[in-house]
């Protein structure tokens, strides 16, 4: 295709830029990173902060550029740092706190 | 409304994402295209209200099955794709 359709950048189903490029399909080992946002999206659910969908929809909503540049999960990361302070389950001030101390 | 297995239905041409912040689970490959009801799968709180943790109405979840070359503009005849897509998706066509 493209369709000349104003479709989402995530929106990638049938997207001609992707149709050149063979998919990776060999398996890769998780890092620790992965593990880890993982698990804290897995504690989010539980905890009933976040769920899936919001998930997904902090993922759709990170700006193009970055969309393909991150990997898998930190898009994750990006997405869960942008609904938990949008929802204020955490404040920028204890964000950047965290960060600063490691 | 409800559709039966077998009945003719088509994707809203509709583009929500232009409007503002948004998630949907139609993609925009079968937007306003005409596919057949396969199977009811249930029915599921909207995501689309869901990703905002809005309060989320039941809607039911239907297979549909489009005849592909007419999607992609590729591949033969009687290659199909099917999709999920929410009964608020689809209109009878």
């Amino acid at each position: 295709m493209d369709k000349d359709t104003p479709r989402a950048h995530h929106d990638l189903g049938g997207a001609a830029k992707f149709m050149c490029e063979a998919v990776d399909t060999a398996p890769h080992a998780l890092t620790d990173f992965d593990k880890e946002v993982d698990a804290i999206r897995g504690i989010l659910d539980t905890k009933r902060l976040m769920t899936v969908d919001e998930l997904r929809r902090g993922i759709e909503s990170i700006p193009e550029a970055d969309y393909h540049r991150l990997s898998y999960y930190r898009r994750w990361v990006r997405s869960i740092t942008g609904v938990l302070l949008e929802k204020g389950v955490v404040t920028e001030a204890e964000l950047r706190a965290a960060l600063e101390a490691g | 409304m409800m559709f039966d297995p077998g009945s003719s239905v088509r994707v809203k041409d509709d583009w929500p994402e232009t409007r503002g912040p948004v998630h949907i689970r139609t993609p925009h490959y079968v937007r306003g295209m005409q596919g057949t009801v396969v199977r009811r799968l249930g029915a599921f709180h909207n995501p689309e209200d869901l990703a905002f943790a809005r309060p989320a109405a039941l809607r039911t979840l239907y297979h549909v099955r489009f005849a592909q070359p007419s999607i992609w503009q590729e591949g033969r005849a009687g290659d199909e794709v099917q999709v999920e897509i929410f009964e608020h998706w689809l209109e009878p066509a």
